[in-house]
Order: C-alpha cells, then sequence, then structure tokens
C-alpha cells in the first residue's frame, strides 16, 4: 500500500514541480509578437494548404509583414483575404484572377480505347510504369487512378467515368493535384473561363482518332472559326490564349471532336451562346480501334 | 580516464544506437534530406540528451532508488524528457533566436527520438552510480546518432543526382544505404567490449 501512496507522490509531486517550473518559464521567457502578425495569420485561412509557397500559414503571415510576399498571395482565401490583409497593413492590394485547376482530358472510359486491363493499385504513377505507360491506347491521357483525388484537401477532384475532373467552385487554386499527375495534365486556368481544351494529345489526328472520341485532332478548325485569334494549334494541341478569348464559345460549338469544352464540365448547366449552331456530326469519326 | 574514453568509442561505433541498435530511425530517415538539417538535428539531439541524461541520473539515483520505486523509471524519464525540451525549446525562442529557427523544428521532435529515451534507460542499467560515464555514454549516443545522420544525408544528397528507378526513389533507396551502412558499422562489432 504504502508503494502505491510513495509512487503516486513522487510522479504527481514531479509532474506539478514540472508544471510550475515549465508556468514559471513561459512567462519569463515570454517574447512579444508583433500584434500585426497576429492579426495577418487570424485573417488568412489557416488551412495550410501550401499554394502561396509557403510551408504553412505562418510562414507566410510572417513573410507578409517582411514584405517577402504580397497581401494578394493566397490563392484560398481570394480579395477578401487580400482586402482584409491590406487593411491591417495599411496598403492597396492589387487585384488578382482567381485561378483553378483544369485536367486536361476528357477521354473518359466510355470514350477511349484500352490497350489492356489494369488491376493494380489506384496511384497514377504505378499505373505509368506499366507497358506503354498505362492502360490507355493515348499515351497522353488520364489514367483515373486517382493521384489528383488523393492529394486534393478540398475534396474539389471528382473521378468520373474513369478519369479526373475538377469541380470549378470548390478549386481553391493550391496547386497539390499538379506534381502528382504523372501525365502533366492538370493546368491552372481563370477561374471566370468558360473555353477550355480538355486534351493533351500531341499526337496527330489520326493517332487521336485510333484512340479517343474526343481528342484535339489539330483540325484547326478553332483556330479558324475564333474572331479573336484567342485559341491556336501548336504541336498538334489546341490552346487558348485567355487574355484575348472573349468566352463567345465559337470554337466550343465547331470543334468536330469537341474536345473543347464549355466549362470544367460536360453537363454543366451553363452553354455556350446558341448562335454557334452544332454543325460537326462527331459520329462520323468514331473509327475507334481495337 | 581510460574507461571514459571506451565507453565513448564503444557509444559512438561500436554500439551505434542508429546503425547497431536501431533507435531513433524516425528522424533518422525525417530529417536526412540534406546535411545542414541533419547537422542541426544532431546538435539538438545531442543538446538535449545531455541535459537528460544528467537530469534523469539525479532523479533515478536521489529520488527513485532511495524510495525503492525504480519501476517507475521509464515513466519518469518520458516525464523529464518532455519538460526538459519544452523548457529549452521556450529558452531558446527568448535568449537565442537564431539558433531556436535554426533548431526550431527539430525540438519537438526528440521529445519522441527513442534514441533519447534509450539511452537514459541503459544508462540506469550499466553505468547505475556513474555519473561521468552516464554523461559520456549519452554525449556518445547523440554523437554517434549525429555522425550517422550526416552520413546518410551526404550520401542521399549525392543519390538526388543518380538515375535511381522510379519504384527505389526516396525511401526505398534511403533504407537501402542505411542497410550498406549498418553492414560497414558491423566492422567495429567486437572492437570494444565492456
Amino acid at each position: 500500500m504504502s508503494i502505491i501512496i510513495t509512487s503516486a507522490a513522487v510522479l504527481g509531486g514531479m509532474g506539478l514541480a514540472f508544471g510550475v517550473i515549465l508556468s514559471y518559464a513561459a512567462k519569463k521567457f515570454y517574447v512579444e509578437q508583433d500584434p500585426r502578425l497576429v492579426a495577418i495569420s487570424d485573417a488568412l485561412p489557416n488551412a495550410n494548404c501550401g499554394g502561396c509557397g509557403y510551408p504553412g500559414c505562418a510562414n507566410f503571415a510572417q513573410a507578409i509583414l517582411d514584405g517577402a510576399a504580397p497581401p494578394e498571395g493566397c490563392p484560398l482565401g481570394g480579395m477578401e483575404v487580400a482586402a482584409a490583409i491590406g487593411a491591417i497593413l495599411g496598403v492597396e492590394v492589387k487585384q488578382t484572377v482567381r485561378q483553378v485547376a483544369f485536367v486536361r482530358c476528357a477521354g473518359g472510359q466510355s470514350k477511349s480505347t484500352f490497350l489492356y486491363d489494369y488491376d493494380g493499385m489506384n496511384n497514377c504513377t504505378a499505373a505509368m510504369q506499366l507497358v506503354a505507360g498505362g492502360a490507355k491506347a493515348c499515351t497522353y491521357g488520364c489514367l483515373g487512378g486517382g493521384s489528383c483525388f488523393v492529394a486534393c484537401e478540398f475534396d474539389a477532384v471528382i473521378m468520373e467515368d474513369g478519369i479526373a475532373k475538377i469541380d470549378n467552385e470548390k478549386c481553391v487554386a493550391c496547386g497539390k493535384c499538379i506534381p502528382v499527375c504523372p501525365k502533366n495534365l492538370i493546368k491552372m486556368v481563370p477561374h471566370d473561363s468558360n473555353v477550355r481544351v480538355a486534351c493533351n494529345s500531341n499526337d496527330n489526328g489520326k493517332t487521336v482518332r485510333g484512340c479517343c472520341k474526343v481528342g484535339c485532332i489539330a483540325c484547326r478548325m478553332c483556330q479558324r472559326t475564333c474572331e479573336f485569334a484567342a485559341i491556336n494549334v501548336f504541336d498538334l494541341l489546341a490552346e487558348v490564349d485567355y487574355k484575348k478569348c472573349t468566352d463567345c464559345g465559337d470554337c466550343v460549338a465547331k470543334c468536330p471532336p469537341k474536345s473543347i469544352i464549355w466549362r470544367n464540365h460536360e453537363n454543366n448547366a451553363e452553354k455556350p451562346p446558341e448562335k454557334g449552331e452544332k454543325t460537326e456530326n462527331t459520329e462520323k469519326g468514331e473509327k475507334v480501334g481495337v | 580516464m581510460s574507461m571514459v574514453f571506451l565507453v565513448f568509442m564503444s557509444s559512438v561505433f561500436v554500439n551505434n544506437f542508429v546503425l547497431s541498435q536501431f533507435l531513433g530511425l524516425c528522424p533518422f530517415f525525417g530529417v536526412s534530406r540534406k546535411i545542414e538539417t541533419a547537422v542541426g538535428m544532431g546538435a539538438a539531439v545531442t543538446f538535449v540528451l545531455v541535459l537528460a541524461a544528467a537530469a534523469c541520473f539525479v532523479v533515478f539515483n536521489f529520488v527513485l532508488m532511495p524510495l525503492e520505486i525504480t519501476f517507475l523509471s521509464n515513466i519518469v524519464f518520458i516525464l523529464i524528457i518532455a519538460s526538459i525540451v519544452q523548457l529549452v525549446e521556450v529558452y531558446l525562442k527568448k535568449a537565442s533566436p537564431t539558433l531556436y529557427r535554426s533548431l526550431g523544428i527539430f525540438l519537438p521532435l526528440i521529445t519522441t527520438n527513442c534514441i533519447v529515451i534509450g539511452a537514459v534507460i541503459i544508462n540506469t542499467d550499466r553505468f547505475t552510480e556513474d555519473f561521468v560515464l552516464s554523461i559520456v555514454h549519452a554525449a556518445g549516443a547523440a554523437i554517434g546518432f549525429t555522425l550517422a545522420i550526416v552520413l546518410l544525408a551526404s550520401i542521399r544528397e549525392k543519390i538526388e543526382y543518380c538515375n535511381i528507378p522510379a519504384p527505389f526513389k526516396g525511401f526505398p533507396i534511403a533504407l537501402i544505404s542505411t542497410g550498406l551502412m549498418a553492414i560497414a558499422f558491423m566492422g567495429f562489432s567486437g572492437l570494444i567490449s565492456l
């Protein structure tokens, strides 16, 4: 019995002693912080996503205070947070365009050809190690392993029809999905842009036709259609210049394989303006090989 | 005096805590990407371990032994180590912000570093009533850890430039390197037997 009491007394006594010492030390060695640093930290979302390029919100707050980072540098907070930080520091903040990540592939399972069945782990890097860089006949397309789905901390990535799609509203442009994609499919685009090229293939039209129903065949129809020279084909792939694009939607309507899409999701409620009527028949080129 | 030297050499090389006793592997892999951070971690471990060994020696010999409650040693040591790490952190923040920033992230990690508690427990077994040998053994353990982590960091910095097959990149190749280092350190075994 006495040993129990001794043990409890010693352990409790030591715990108490250390507690007192530590609380005394915390008072004695208290370091005063700049009140602005605390205010900036409170204004930030504190999601610690790393989208600003700093290891966490605390480091970013310090960098803003030191003048090393711009107040509008938080991709997650956007203009609201930038304005709040600007008010704390008494500086003007620049208007920034909100960016979102976008997966440049629309060739889901139902639309593309597969060379073999992949039955491995759900990881794109693993899937790409196999023969021909993955099971898909298209060597540029989304493997649907879900690496970006796992990387996203904001539930913005949706796996649909065997490929990844990013929710335009949920995406905060932290950029975590970009390096995990072994096919380099994910790029940043302006949040408000409607015209997006959902293909990454630099193959020629014949090869693309052979493996995907919605791949860019580099026919240059969009280039000819665009009145503003905002969409051009480089390296057999259409590319939108968002500085020139006026969101008229002509190229979306004219694109023969429908690889230029309106907004992020094909079934998005918003549709391109009616003036560009559907002229090309996509069924014609559906000679899917194998 | 020769005993002090032998204990030191034994804990640095022959019974290297990382490479022959496999303690402290978590920080060993976690912070061995760069030599700079590896040196920082090694310095932090050395600092904390020597302090912890001294404090634990005093508590073990003058509190636990006389009261015959040595079975409490493990839990008491954990308490002491955690408190010392906290205290050092708070003190460094005030006294030397530069040192705090360079060691900052490593200090809380050391609380759960099994080298610290491992060295202290071995001290109570082997060097029960010898303060000098306890401290020397603890310092040797920490220096052995520093040596191993700096060596691995140097190897990993070089390996970054090599053409490693993708499945072996990162931790797998680090584990293989560690295995080879451990084999090399086996050459010291039997050199000193205490």
